[in-house]
């Protein structure tokens, strides 16, 4: 079964910007799904579409098999949502906004307190459940807002940018608490702007641009078409004179050089020569994360074929 | 009905009582000093010097109309407010992406305001107390009137919520238009002692009927029939309703 399929989804915002023109999308059930795209691709204005939170203009999207237009309110049983803006009530306590949210999905007040201890203390929010939710660091409300979108036990949970701003303890934990939940057979769909985190975290992808999408695929097809890698390196002294045959090269600075590694050569061959020319490493790292460098391409090709139209 | 409407309109409700009630100093107190300042100026102060209005003590005459000036005001301001503040902070989006259907939402805020409304008309009345006997003519009247006219006003704050774009525009609503209607509506004076053009025109102001309809509840006595009064209501109650539901249903302000 898909948990979520999209089919000819248009948005023509009032003034006539078109942000999301004609996607098609499909997320199996239980999978861990990445949405990726720059800013204004149109990733939240397909997320708001699919969440209410946005008229579409054209399309159709259904959820577990409930088609929006014909059952909202199944399907909208199966969907959580964490958003990008924090959008809860200030001045309300971590214990209220929650238990209020279990409501509006009616689940009655008892089992929703139950609810709260639960995915409050899952979320190392417990002890804070009496304070304001104006108090809590950027990353407390981004954990609450997690919470709150799991209080009526959704099979697909949708979060938009979960872990923008949060430093990379709480970003580490949050990534293992979404493992958990999705081995447990919530079906996530994911957008980020830390590409690592999708390419750690997500089993299939999208990337969207202009209200497209660009690519549609699986994480390690995706990952496979890429052929070249960019290394670099640090080195001991006099990295500008160092040539490397059959490599491209480049040196950016006395003791820093980038090489372009095709995948099918591997780096033997750089450390050989690197040795070869008493060039002594002290360190290397990738130039990009691989997922990183894919998405530039994609998007980038993308610029490309829209300044040719 | 469908228990996750039940538990919803529950939830809803009972998050707008507990914000009016977290913030008392704001929603429950300044009524009380108004209208105990209302009494010691206008009923016992200037009240004893007018003598009786028609047959009444100034005092018992003016204090329907004090209780149902203060369930207008706050029946408005506490579902125009909530909801923009709803839609400031962005927690509308709470409801919009969950189950709950416009009707129960529209409902759930409207029960605020009307608690609210309710709970501050008991507030006055007590107040009332402590300067006049007061009469109860019909305890079903009263408290009928009381529900439509806090319903009517609750809804239309809900309704200046939704085209709201900033704080101020929740305040031009009740500052230019229910305040001079309230003051023009019978509340201290009765419409008999208007020039018959200034009666005929009186007659266009809801308000009007809500006070006298109130008034009727307690003194047994209106300028206005107690059944023109509650007809108006429910027709003007059916109107603002559909209007409101119109609005939340497209979205109008809080969906893009």
């Amino acid at each position: 079964m898909n948990a979520l399929q999209i089919s000819g989804l248009q948005k023509t915002y009032p003034g006539g910007v078109k942000a999301v023109k004609g996607i098609d999308l499909c997320v199996e059930q239980g999978d861990f799904f990445a949405l990726l795209g720059p800013n204004g691709a149109g990733k939240s204005t397909t997320i708001g579409v699919i969440c209410s939170l946005v008229n579409k203009s054209a399309g159709s999207v259904s959820v577990f098999d409930y088609d929006f237009e014909k059952e909202p309110e199944k399907a909208k049983q199966c969907i959580g949502l964490v958003p990008q803006e924090f959008n809860f009530n200030q001045f309300e306590t971590l214990e209220q906004i929650v238990v209020n949210q279990a409501g509006y999905y009616g689940v009655p007040r008892g089992i929703a307190k139950e609810r709260a201890e639960k995915y409050l203390k899952q979320l190392e929010l417990w002890e804070k459940r009496s304070a304001r939710a104006r108090e809590l660091s950027g990353g407390m409300k981004r954990r609450l807002m997690i919470a709150r979108a799991l209080m009526h036990e959704p099979k697909m949970l949708i979060l938009d940018e979960p872990t923008a701003g949060v430093d990379i303890e709480v970003r580490r934990s949050m990534w293992s608490f979404l493992q958990k939940i999705n081995e447990q057979g919530i079906t996530i769909i994911l957008t980020t702007h830390y590409l690592e985190e999708a390419e750690m975290l997500c089993r299939n992808i999208a990337i969207i641009d202009k209200g497209v999408i660009v690519e549609n695929t699986s994480m390690k097809a995706l990952l496979a078409t890429l052929n070249i890698e960019t290394f670099v390196f640090d080195i001991e002294d006099n990295a500008s004179s160092i040539v490397i045959d059959g490599f491209e090269t480049r040196a950016l600075d006395n003791h820093t050089i980038e090489v372009d590694v095709p995948k099918v050569e591997g780096l033997n061959p750089v450390f050989e020569a690197l040795s070869q020319q008493d060039a002594k490493v002290m360190s290397m790292r990738n130039k990009a994360n691989r997922l990183e460098e894919l998405f530039v391409r994609l998007v980038e090709s993308s610029k490309k074929e829209s300044a040719g139209e | 009905m469908n228990s996750l409407y039940i538990t919803a309109l529950k939830t809803i409700w009972i998050k707008e009582c507990t914000r009016f009630l977290r913030i008392w100093v704001q929603t429950l107190v300044p009524p009380a000093i108004t209208m105990t300042l209302y009494f010691i100026i206008f009923g016992s102060l200037i009240g004893q010097r007018i003598g009786t209005m028609d047959g009444f003590t100034y005092m018992e005459f003016i204090v329907p109309g004090l209780i149902m000036m203060s369930i207008i005001t706050n029946s408005y301001s506490n579902v125009s407010s909530s909801f923009f503040s709803a839609k400031f902070q962005r927690n509308i989006e709470e409801l919009l992406v969950s189950p709950v259907p416009t009707w129960v939402i529209l409902l759930g805020f409207i029960g605020g305001g009307v608690a609210r409304a309710s709970l501050i008309g008991i507030i006055v009345t007590i107040v009332s107390l402590f300067f006049v006997d007061v009469n109860i003519h019909s305890f079903t009247v009263i408290v009928i009137t009381l529900l439509l006219t806090s319903t009517l006003f609750a809804t239309a704050g809900l309704i200046n919520g939704v085209f709201a774009k900033t704080f101020d525009d929740i305040s031009v609503v009740p500052t230019f238009i229910l305040t001079p209607l309230t003051y023009l509506g019978g509340v201290f004076y009765s419409l008999t002692l208007l020039p018959e053009f200034w009666q005929s025109v009186s007659a266009l102001n809801p308000i009007v009927y809500m006070v006298n309809g109130f008034r009727f509840g307690f003194l047994g006595a209106s300028d206005i029939s107690f059944t023109t009064a509650l007809s108006l209501l429910i027709v003007f109650n059916a109107i603002v309703f559909f209007v409101a539901y119109r609005l939340v249903d497209k979205g109008v302000g809080i969906r893009t």
